[in-house]
């Protein structure tokens, strides 16, 4: 069944496709399970009294399947792909390669069914059992040497700068997921942190911190390396700048969590250091973002026509607004107004709707065609609907969330003159309820985006099936 | 060396490393490499077509 008429025999292209559709499903999925939990927190009567849809036990499942299993598959398809094509050589192991894949699915899955049924470390962004973390710690080590293995064997004297940031992604998570997960085990589905108190927060935070800096933030760096000139059609605006980019982001951020805990029982000066380190890398985070928009100038008129380029142009501003934002909140007066308000997880969505999935959503657009072995999506005028759904979507939930948010925290430290609060917290709760719905309808808005990307994925893909029989099968 | 100097001087050294890597960075001599390197992704776009891939630049 094979043919000469092959476009890359030599590259392991089916991982990257696996990757790639699963990356379009969980997406969807994820961002549904959002929609429902915000939904409850207007109509809270949608749990149906059960406890497996219980708010407690569906936000950690969103935000494991948006992060881990939406991002994270991302991350997966573009870095495999990225790997074998700036280095021009396959993928050192189409086996373990495979493995990686389904040993995350599995995982994945597993989260899909022990968090619902309520099975918890109860730690942010870190809250699978003990043996769901150790297969997690075993593929991603799997993952470093399929990656690391694969630059070690390529055929270029260089190494391209979105290697740089993936590789440092790989590498920093495999540590952190490590030293974090670090607990003792109870019994087969229940354990406890080894670290206690203020340390315990400490460690959490530098994990959950790093979490954004490092798989949220390196990774989807590396991707924008690859994929705004490639769709630009224009070599990156400045390597140098890429290169001192990678150096003061990755060695700056790991020094950012303890702004998590401003005002906690954490030693002040280390919230000081973490405040300082955090508005510092405001100037890496700005620098990169001007690189990768800067790709563009003298081709500004690509973005009239090109809404896959759009996508990739708009994350960026909204990764610049949000490393604006997060760096001003870190500040301690700052957080003191905004921190467990909405004001947080409309930051939150800025990066991860804004930045992450656009970005994400983006280079699918590039990519799928191109495994498939066309030139562009089955219908560019969908892009441009999917642009603007989510678009749209993103800026009604982060403007609701910062109204909110804002209204929250004023109405909390609002103090009458005899030195009683002025509010109660129910009250608080009602001014918040029109805002709850603001961003109920724009997730609606970004789902419906999802749906309409996964149709045109779909005729995408399906079309291509008697030219993707010529494709020798890898792995 | 107290533990406050040892942190001084090791932040000391960050510093000066990570000033290295800059002034290599935007060194004239690094420029013509580094433009070829940005160009490289680009170029393989040959690849994309059906006609035969192969003879790209091998650039080792």
């Amino acid at each position: 069944m094979t043919t000469t008429n092959i476009a890359h025999p030599e590259y392991n292209y089916k991982v990257v496709r696996q990757f790639a559709l699963t990356t379009v499903l969980w997406g969807i999925i994820g961002m549904s399970v959002g929609v429902l939990i915000a939904a409850q927190l207007i109509w809270p009567a949608l749990n149906f009294d059960t406890p497996w849809l219980t708010f407690s036990r569906l936000r950690p499942l969103h935000t494991n399947a948006v992060i881990f299993a939406f991002g994270t598959s991302a991350l997966f398809a573009t870095s495999y792909y990225v790997v074998q094509r700036t280095c021009k050589v396959r993928l050192i192991s189409d086996k373990i390669a495979a493995f990686t894949f389904w040993g995350w699915q599995a995982i994945i899955l597993s989260a899909v069914i022990s968090l619902p049924l309520g099975y918890t470390t109860s730690k942010e962004y870190a809250e699978l059992e003990w043996p769901i973390d150790i297969a997690i710690a075993v593929v991603w080590i799997a993952y470093a040497y399929v990656f690391l293995g694969t630059l070690a064997i390529r055929k270029t004297s260089h190494i391209y700068v979105a290697n740089w940031f993936y590789a440092g992604f790989i590498v920093t998570v495999a540590v952190l997921h490590i030293v974090n997960s670090q607990s003792i085990a109870v019994n087969e589905m229940k354990s406890y942190s080894i670290y206690s108190g203020a340390v315990d927060a400490m460690i959490q935070w530098w994990y959950g911190h790093n979490a954004v800096g490092f798989l949220l933030t390196a990774g989807f760096l590396g991707m924008m390396y690859y994929f705004v000139p490639k769709q630009a059609e224009r070599p990156v605006y400045s390597y140098r700048l890429s290169v001192v980019h990678f150096w003061a982001l990755v060695s700056l951020y790991i020094w950012a969590g303890p702004h998590h805990l401003h005002y906690t029982a954490l030693p002040d000066w280390t919230q000081s250091v973490g405040m300082v380190m955090s508005v510092i890398l405001f100037i890496p985070s700005w620098g990169g973002m001007i690189n990768g928009i800067m790709t563009l100038s003298g081709a500004w008129h690509k973005l009239k026509t090109d809404p896959v380029l759009r996508f990739l142009i708009v994350s960026l501003s909204f990764y610049g607004m949000s490393t604006f934002e997060g760096p001003m909140m870190a500040i301690k007066s700052v957080n003191a107004l905004s921190h467990y308000t909405d004001w947080t997880i409309g930051h939150v969505h800025s990066g991860a709707l804004g930045w992450v999935a656009m970005i994400s959503i983006g280079a699918l657009y590039h990519l799928i065609p191109r495994l498939y072995g066309k030139t562009q999506m089955f219908d560019l005028k969908l892009v441009n609907h999917h642009f603007w759904l989510h678009t749209i979507g993103v800026v009604l939930y982060i403007v609701a969330m910062w109204i909110s948010g804002v209204m929250q925290g004023l109405m909390w430290r609002a103090v009458n003159a005899d030195g009683t609060l002025t509010y109660s917290f129910v009250q608080s709760l009602e001014a918040s309820k029109p805002f709850y719905f603001v961003r109920f309808v724009g997730g609606v808005f970004i789902v419906a985006g999802m749906l309409v990307m996964a149709y045109n994925v779909y005729k995408t893909v399906r079309g291509a099936k008697p030219q993707q029989e010529e494709y020798p099968e890898a792995a | 060396m107290d533990y406050g100097t040892y942190r001084g001087v090791y932040t000391l050294i960050l510093l000066v490393l990570f000033l290295i890597i800059v002034y290599w960075a935007y060194s004239k001599n690094r420029k013509s490499d580094f433009d070829d390197i940005a160009q490289s992704i680009l170029e393989d776009d040959v690849n994309d077509n059906p006609r035969k891939k192969e003879s790209s630049n091998d650039n080792d």
